[in-house]
């Protein structure tokens, strides 16, 4: 997080309504709840994201929480945002200090003219801090006064005292209680007896606050009509749903955050949405002794024939190496989600990155390159989702979606899902018809001038169907060899499958362009920098500058990136990785543009936001 | 567990059990092709490029011999490998079968991706000491824990041939070889291993005797979940010294059957002259083959799992070669039933039309998150 002195002004106050002699703000601040990891908090700060959005106002969600189970700090940020941003912002206007823990450094970095809601408890779990800022609105919040007489059960206490900020914050800046309740009801599935109780606590806290506050501060929400038509919901889950609708049949996995939660999600609608007529169910879901035998299970499964997957994240990518690059070599599909996150190893596992480009495109040993999806939102992991299921089978090979930790653990606004629009993509595989028509078949020739040969499956009962399968030292027929220019020829023919991909995915996830009439400037992207480029555009747009913007959607890189940079005179390649891990493999793509490609990447563990986009660009 | 349909008619003449303490039955003149219509040839692989006398080739002959006299349709059975000497061998038998020649020890994640996803297919796998009691452990004891349908052979010499003779995991205490020099550290027993990790099926045998291993693949073939067989198998090249519990003088001199068995398949009729009654004790497999156990002439019961355990412990500890069928226990169901993926349709070969949920399911779920 940014400090105290990085802060941006609160937004000018455009309406009018007023408090304490301010203009109010109305939809456009940030909320940070700080609370303890493990107290329930999900509940409370979901609904305030949730009754947001049921008021229409553009909102985001972030998780911002440290790699431990109970107890320590942990921070959700709620962003309502008039304007449809939805990037993350360098501090928020209102703290909520529910954890005495950290709480001086959550104080110093309200955002100036903010406020802070703190629980006073009189007892260990109070907030002291010292309160030196008079910019700040100040509010005590007794929680445990408010919520635990209403709490018979003392182990779920602690959460009916996160519901206790809910309640205040609703009087505070203006949420109507109904919402709430509809929040709550979405949140519980409409199960009464929950609703109720946490309904309970949130009139007690606002009744309170009503008795014992005096609002000195100008946030308010307004209801809007920006969210109509809208879901809500976090990438992973987005993803899940993507290959369910892509018929995943055949999935292994290996806990890892921020990988797990698709995998997570997999399990809970597979059931729902995948059975045979008959009520068999029609995928298989194994939890894997690591990510070594979680590649091998989906590598064998492709095979097989099956349409496979696996969800990771670094460290589970770099045990998939071998593998990897086996599957590669082999041309068996396999499709791996890569929820990015930082690396190696621990200390920042639950911290955003996107450092796997350059390991993931050519993870393998041996000349491999995979080919690599881009999804920059929500809406983009359930299309890729489906996609790479397609991709995986039609150019028999290991495709790689990568997400990251941002995209994939937080809620976001979407547009709601297409429904996919072409038939699944099988490839080529050849029946026994087919092999009785043809008199046999060479596994690894390349028949039809894109690279690709045709395959049999294991149990095909055509006597000439079978084909022996290994890494290297092939030929057209899958016969074992060691003679060089067989060799040769199949590595050229991998090259040539390749640049087939590369014209085919030009076409199904193409670059995302926006052209400016007459700018000089330009930012390239891809993945979940996208909201802060938008948001740094969109306001450096009303200041005067013009900005192109191209966000790219899959390795190999697309041949019209090229025509796109050379129509500006500088290029800034926004990423976030240390090593500008894009930036390389675009200087390799255009090494005659090469100078007019800039690094401007962040690697801080932290979603990129408007201010640093707008300022590394303007700097340079 | 899915057998395949027979496409020729079974014959009535009855099986041929091997026993080796009773006189076999007067061979009927070789048939020139097995139950499903299949010559022997048609089971042949492509010719072995291991050092001649190599003990995996004989049982790369053995498989031809039981997979041909089961008749087992070669097109749904899968051979599968890890990597080493003994991992070539799938391309020495049955080419009309499926290969995959995977990493070094991998097989069991690719197999069980293989087999989870099309449980109508049989697998064979071949392994060895290196590639599944080092490199491929973690992999080995997983892969019996979920009890996965598939044939494991660990062709076991004690020494990892293809790098040129280093010492193993199941190397011998105290053996010295030239390059590697002494090995001071404990063999890993790959059968102890399999019993406590769940294994159902669990033999030892010896790659010069044809019959047992011939007669272990049957048995193996027709078990539920994964079947273990450790052969020992010399390396002629780099440990066949007379000393090496993993080489042929060893093997011949030391064997020590623990129990004597005969085999009914499920397609055959079990006869009164296939067991004695009381003298004999009858295992059925969940195929419905039959494993017939001579209660008599040796003392070791393998459907006890104590007294499988303290049989490895023992024969460790006394260094006694012993072989024959150490543990069975036909009960535990594969992973195929656990994930209750063994219908009709195997997973891989679902129809398109059950692979994509319909766009009315989508539109609820979207109507849900609004």
């Amino acid at each position: 997080m940014s400090t105290v002195t990085e802060v941006t002004p609160p937004a000018q106050a455009e309406t009018s309504g007023t408090e304490a002699g301010r203009a109010a703000i109305i939809n456009d601040f940030s909320i940070v709840a700080c609370t303890k990891n493990g107290s329930g908090s999900q509940t409370a700060n979901l609904t305030i994201l949730r009754s947001f959005f049921k008021m229409g106002i553009p909102v985001v969600g972030k998780n911002l929480f440290p790699s431990n189970i109970q107890g320590r700090p942990t921070w959700y940020t709620i962003r309502a945002s008039k304007d449809g941003y939805v990037a993350r912002t360098d501090a928020a206007e209102i703290t909520i200090s529910m954890n005495p823990e950290g709480a001086q450094d959550d104080y110093n970095k309200t955002a100036p003219g903010g406020v802070f809601i703190y629980s006073e408890t009189g007892d260990r779990d109070s907030v002291k801090v010292d309160m030196h800022r008079k910019d700040l609105s100040h509010y005590p919040l007794p929680v445990k006064k408010i919520a635990d007489p209403l709490e018979k059960d003392a182990k779920l206490r602690t959460y009916g005292r996160n519901m206790a900020y809910v309640g205040a914050l609703s009087w505070l800046i203006g949420i109507d209680r109904a919402v709430i309740e509809a929040a709550l009801r979405y949140h519980f599935k409409g199960k009464d007896k929950p609703v109720q109780s946490n309904m309970a606590i949130v009139n007690a806290a606002y009744n309170w606050v009503s008795q014992n506050w005096t609002k000195t501060d100008p946030f308010q929400v307004e209801k809007m009509n920006a969210t109509e038509g809208l879901i809500v919901l976090d990438g992973n889950t987005a993803g899940a749903l993507g290959a369910i609708y892509g018929g995943v049949n055949f999935v292994a996995w290996y806990p890892i955050t921020p990988a797990t939660s698709l995998a997570d999600a997999l399990g809970d609608y597979l059931p729902i949405l995948r059975k045979s007529p008959d009520g068999k169910p029609t995928y298989s879901v194994i939890q894997s002794e690591d990510e070594l035998a979680a590649a091998g299970m989906i590598i064998g499964a492709g095979w097989a024939g099956a349409r496979s997957m696996t969800s990771t994240s670094g460290p589970g990518i770099s045990l998939m190496s071998e593998f990897t690059g086996y599957a590669y070599f082999a041309e068996i599909p396999c499709v791996i989600w890569d929820v990015t996150r930082m690396g190696p190893s621990t200390g920042l596992p639950t911290r955003v990155s996107q450092g796997d480009v350059l390991k993931a495109y050519y993870l393998g040993h041996g000349d491999t390159k995979n080919i690599c999806l881009l999804p920059s939102s929500v809406y983009e992991c359930f299309e890729m989702g489906w996609k790479a299921q397609d991709v995986a089978e039609k150019f028999q090979t290991p495709v790689f979606v990568l997400s990251d930790l941002d995209i994939g653990m937080n809620n976001w606004m979407s547009k709601p899902f297409d429904y996919p629009e072409t038939p699944l993509e099988r490839g080529k595989v050849l029946t026994e018809a087919d092999l009785e028509r043809l008199k046999g078949f060479a596994r690894y020739r390349d028949v039809d001038g894109d690279g690709i040969g045709y395959r049999t499956l294991p149990g095909n009962k055509h006597p000439f169907s079978a084909y022996f399968t290994r890494g290297s030292g092939h030929n057209e027929t899958a016969s074992l060899t060691e003679k060089s220019p067989e060799w040769v020829a199949n590595m050229n023919r991998l090259s040539r499958k390749f640049e087939s991909a590369r014209t085919h995915l030009a076409e199904i996830c193409a670059p995302v362009v926006d052209e400016v009439e007459g700018a000089e400037i330009a930012i390239i992207s891809f993945g979940s920098t996208d909201p802060a480029i938008a948001e740094a555009r969109s306001r450096l747009t009303k200041e005067g500058y013009k900005i192109s913007y191209l966000r790219i959607k899959a390795l190999p890189l697309a041949n019209e990136i090229k025509d796109f940079v050379a129509k500006h005179k500088h290029v800034h390649v926004i990423e976030m990785n240390h090593d500008a891990q894009m930036l390389q493999l675009l200087r390799l793509h255009m090494p005659d543009m090469a100078t007019k490609l800039h690094a401007c990447n962040l690697c801080d563990g932290l979603p990129l936001t408007a201010k640093w986009v707008s300022q590394a660009i303007l700097s340079k | 567990m899915t057998t395949e349909t027979p496409t020729a008619s079974v014959p009535t003449a009855k099986a041929n059990i091997p026993n080796i303490n009773r006189p076999l039955p007067v061979k009927p003149a070789a048939p020139a092709v097995n139950r499903i219509g299949l010559a022997k040839p048609d089971y042949n692989g492509n010719e072995s490029t291991l050092c001649n006398g190599c003990g995996h080739d004989s049982i790369s002959a053995q498989i031809i011999s039981a997979m041909y006299e089961l008749g087992v349709n070669p097109n749904t059975m899968i051979k599968l490998s890890g990597i080493g000497c003994s991992s070539k061998s799938p391309a020495y038998f049955m080419n009309r079968s499926f290969g995959i020649n995977t990493l070094h020890g991998r097989m069991p994640s690719i197999a069980t991706g293989a087999l989870i996803t099309n449980h109508t297919l049989q697998g064979i796998g071949v392994s060895g000491d290196g590639d599944t009691g080092s490199i491929g452990f973690g992999q080995y004891k997983h892969l019996l824990r979920r009890n996965l349908r598939m044939i494991y052979i660990i062709e076991n010499n004690g020494v990892y041939g293809l790098t040129k003779g280093q010492f193993s995991a199941t190397s011998d205490q105290g053996a010295v070889l030239r390059h590697a020099g002494r090995n001071d550290y404990m063999p890993i027993d790959m059968c102890l291993e399999a019993i406590i990790s769940g294994c159902g099926f669990v033999a030892r045998s010896f790659s010069g005797n044809a019959k047992q291993v011939v007669s272990l693949l049957k048995m193996a073939y027709a078990h539920r979940g994964t079947a273990v067989l450790d052969i020992i198998s010399p390396c002629v090249t780099f440990n066949n010294k007379e000393d090496s519990t993993k080489s042929y003088d060893w093997g011949r001199t030391h064997d020590e059957r623990i129990n004597d068995f005969g085999f009914v398949p499920n397609f055959e009729e079990i006869t009164i002259d296939d067991f004695q009654e009381n003298e004999d004790k009858i295992v059925t497999m969940h195929d419905g083959s039959k494993i017939v156990l001579n209660k008599v002439s040796a003392g070791h019961d393998p459907t006890d799992v104590n007294a499988a355990i303290r049989l490895c412990m023992d024969a460790r500890e006394q260094k006694r070669f012993i072989t024959g069928l150490i543990y069975v226990n036909p009960n535990s169901p594969s992973l195929a039933e656990l994930e209750e993926v063994n219908n009709d349709v195997p997973l891989a070969h679902i129809p398109n039309e059950q692979l994509r949920p319909s766009k009315a399911s989508l539109d609820k779920l979207i109507a849900g998150w609004k």
